[in-house]
């Protein structure tokens, strides 16, 4: 005990000799700009494995890239939005980005209190938002149907599968759009590829009933794989990752089962579950807060939403890593054909969750 | 029965009475007590002996007593404790204290700097705003902490009361979101004139949150399940019905498919009591009418009498003619229409619609607040907003610092740690300087002398 305190006592007289940095070096480098910019999480918080984290990163890429300050603030629960924004607001933050639809009503509420202020909000768009609000919305049917084309065209036993966090417009749009993919894929070559999980129809399907139990995202990924499934996309945030280890375990038996992530490129961001991410259906989130905070910050701002498609990159298909063995050379150059005819409007692609301009 | 036979009251903590302690456990027991059961001082003493009213009921409900009633100089004991705890926390958590302490010996005031910074910021954001531009911007804080306190003292209030009659309430959370459920949809769906609604709304969250309190109790009085097991299986029940009502189109805005609830007409609104720029609103009013209410039902009235008869021994309250089923059931009731009214208070006061997160975690925070006001209505009031200042300072202490948010719920958690081990802070602040024989086979007895060694240790 003794030896232990005269070690701590040692390490801290030690540490504490260094020299106390001039106070010139206080206000940081001359390049650093005084422009702030500034993030409000939604209750899944920054390191959510989603839009949080994408949108965290972009932020973090332009306080880097362009020298800006920048403030985060993340949200416990529902009831802190409002609080958070105003305090957003108050710090002198120029422009601010929120997260999701459930801090609509707020940043709508703040923004028109503050129209001085300028603000953006990723995954949600409300035509009667004031003219300080720039919406940065996805189109992400588009990306998920070349992933539903990718899993009907990988799968071995005619079976893919897909799960939902909650059964909202921005989880359901990937949904839709794997289901479409699949069904196009049976079209062209009169397969029968079967989905579980979802019914765009009747818009109803699994849901794990919020983004936080990932074991309840295990049981429904083994559950699929049980009924014969071999590729799975939970679009789920966080509980993705219960999908991941249940193909993991599979795998370890010996079956052969892939994930398709989603949002970023899993390969990188759910690293623990690369060996088996056939690919990703991507919001690419980052950049596009990144250039909105740069056209803020250069004077550019306008409220026109952002929709990210396959043409403008805003989603897309990630590649292959990995298991790019498993994907025939021949549905490579299918996928690179259907996302040219997406982005032409041969083939179309429509959602009752798709963004309208 | 056999231990209530001796007319001695216990110590809480199990320091047996010994004549020759220093610092007169006894006396200093009886005192808060009486001072508990008075408030402070500020109600007079209850018709039932304060002593007896706390340390009755069978053992597994007479530790639970000790520590939903332990004295008032624990409670402030473990918020100074846990505020000290914390501050450690977030110097070695932030990597600016971390460059401080590098230089600690040329510029010591540094270090200092870099870890109150955070604490100064959770002053600014809760109470008094001296940076403020007007003093609207100065006084902002304050009016944060009384509406996020709102339903935090409600809610508190509806545990507190149930505790009293001896049921721990762990169900506040499922009760709001019924509150806020009925409240809202009589708020969104129906349009009556102004004045009406806003009662329509209240009085139908009120008899929510009563309904879900009220089947604990109906379930205790009637098959003996244990309340405990009930409210926490209600609460999910709750949770879900909401999230899945939120699907459905009746619950959801025109055009969208969002989980999210219409806004409440304006008429169901509470009035904003100081304007629109602050949040507060007339639901805080509310609170402290509640809490007044409270306190009259416990200390004034045969009702309350009757609660806390049971709250001290079933048995004896039977025999003595009160009707335990009965009160059973009308205290959840009245708890959960408690929790009802903080429900309410987040619908038409602070939030103005309802989604799945509308009801946080007030619910188990209030478990929290009813826990350090010791049960009491005003202790539950000041708990409250004690709680209220730290959520609306962990904002501003966010958003300044960058401390993450998580760091107040920490100490939050650790005032529960502490509240709930009398003798470890007592023994921190030297207020046992002695180990005492423990006498008592009570589990108390032991756990005090058990976490006394690990502290000294």
């Amino acid at each position: 005990m003794a030896g232990v305190a005269t070690a701590g006592a040692a390490a801290l007289l030690l540490t504490g000799c260094g020299a106390a940095p001039s106070s010139s070096n206080a206000s940081g480098s001359a390049t650093k700009s005084d422009y702030t910019a500034c993030m409000v999480s939604d209750s899944g918080g920054f390191d959510d494995k989603s839009f949080n984290q994408s949108g965290y990163e972009g932020l973090q890429n332009a306080a880097k890239d362009l020298g800006i300050n920048e403030k985060h603030v993340q949200s416990k629960a529902d009831t802190d939005y409002d609080p958070n924004l105003r305090s957003m607001v108050q710090q002198g933050c120029k422009l601010t980005v929120t997260v999701g639809f459930l801090l609509g009503d707020a940043t709508k509420s703040i923004a028109t209190a503050n129209p001085n202020n300028h603000f953006a909000i990723i995954d949600y768009n409300d035509p009667t938002f004031p003219k300080n609000v720039k919406p940065i919305v996805y189109d992400t049917a588009q990306a998920a149907f070349l992933a539903g084309y990718l899993a009907a065209g990988t799968s071995k036993t005619g079976k893919v599968a897909t799960f939902g966090g909650i059964n909202i417009p921005t989880v359901t749009i990937f949904m839709d759009g794997f289901a479409d993919g699949v069904k196009y894929y049976n079209q062209k070559k009169s397969k029968n590829v079967q989905l579980l999980g979802w019914d765009k129809d009747k818009q109803d399907g699994t849901f794990v009933g919020d983004f936080k139990q990932v074991d309840k995202g295990k049981v429904l990924t083994q559950g699929f794989l049980d009924q014969g499934a071999d590729i799975v996309l939970p679009v789920a945030g966080p509980v993705g990752g219960g999908a991941g280890s249940a193909i993991l375990d599979a795998k370890s038996k010996g079956k052969d089962a892939k994930l398709i992530w989603v949002d970023s490129d899993g390969y990188l961001t759910a690293a623990e579950y690369k060996s088996v991410i056939l690919s990703s259906v991507q919001k690419t989130m980052s950049t596009a807060v990144e250039s909105v905070i740069k056209d803020d910050k250069d004077g550019k701002f306008d409220a026109a939403p952002y929709i990210g498609t396959l043409e403008n990159g805003g989603v897309a298909l990630a590649p292959f890593h990995d298991l790019d063995s498993a994907v025939p050379a021949d549905l490579k150059s299918e996928l690179d054909q259907l996302k040219k005819d997406i982005i032409s409007g041969t083939v179309k692609v429509e959602s009752k969750s798709s963004p309208t301009k | 029965m056999s231990e209530k036979t001796t007319p001695e009251p216990q110590a809480p903590g199990g320091t047996t009475p010994e004549p020759q302690t220093p610092g007169g456990t006894t006396k200093e027991a009886v005192a808060s007590d009486v001072a508990l059961d008075t408030a402070g001082g500020q109600m007079p003493p209850s018709a039932v002996p304060a002593a007896t009213q706390l340390h009755g009921g069978d053992r597994e409900g007479s530790v639970m007593h000790k520590i939903f009633t332990g004295n008032a100089m624990v409670s402030v004991l473990s918020v100074l404790l846990a505020i000290v705890l914390g501050g450690i926390l977030m110097a070695v958590t932030n990597p600016k204290v971390a460059a401080a302490a590098g230089y600690f010996f040329a510029q010591p005031g540094d270090l200092l700097t870099e870890v109150i910074r955070p604490y100064t910021a959770l002053v600014q954001g809760s109470i008094f705003n001296w940076a403020g531009a007007d003093l609207s911007a100065q006084l902002y804080p304050i009016t944060e902490t009384f509406t996020v306190a709102t339903p935090l003292i409600c809610a508190g209030l509806g545990v507190a009361l149930a505790f009293r009659a001896g049921l721990f309430n762990i169900g506040a959370q499922g009760q709001i979101i019924f509150g806020a459920l009925f409240g809202a949809y009589a708020g969104f769906a129906w349009h009556l004139p102004i004045g009406l609604h806003l009662l329509v709304v209240i009085v139908a969250g009120l008899v929510g949150g009563a309904v879900w309190g009220g089947v604990v109790g109906l379930l205790k009085a009637r098959t003996g399940a244990h309340e405990v097991i009930v409210t926490i299986m209600l609460n999910y029940i709750a949770n879900f019905l909401l999230l899945f009502l939120l699907t459905t189109p009746a619950f959801q805005r025109k055009g969208s498919t969002n989980p999210i609830s219409p806004f409440l007409d304006p008429s169901a609104l509470f009035p904003e009591l100081l304007g629109p720029q602050f949040r507060l609103h007339a639901g805080f009013l509310a609170a402290i009418l509640a809490t007044v209410f409270v306190w009259w039902l416990l200390n004034r009235s045969t009702i309350g009498f009757e609660f806390r008869a049971v709250g001290a021994n079933p048995s004896a309250a039977r025999t003595a003619g009160i009707n335990v089923a009965r009160s059973t059931i009308l205290v959840m009731a009245i708890a959960g229409a408690l929790a009802g009214l903080a429900g309410i208070a987040q619908v038409s006061g602070t939030e103005k619609y309802l989604s799945g997160g509308v009801a946080a975690s007030i619910g188990f925070d209030a478990i929290t607040v009813a826990l350090l006001g010791r049960s009491t209505p005003w202790g539950t009031f000041f708990a409250g907003l004690l709680f209220g200042a730290f959520r609306a300072g962990g904002v501003a202490m966010q958003a300044q610092t960058q401390t993450p948010i998580d760091i107040v719920l920490v100490i939050q958690s650790l005032i529960v740690l502490f509240i709930a081990a009398p003798p470890l802070v007592r023994a921190i602040f030297g207020l046992n300087p002695r180990k005492k024989k423990t006498t008592t086979s009570g589990t108390a007895g032991t756990h005090a002398g058990g976490v006394k060694s690990g502290a000294a240790a």
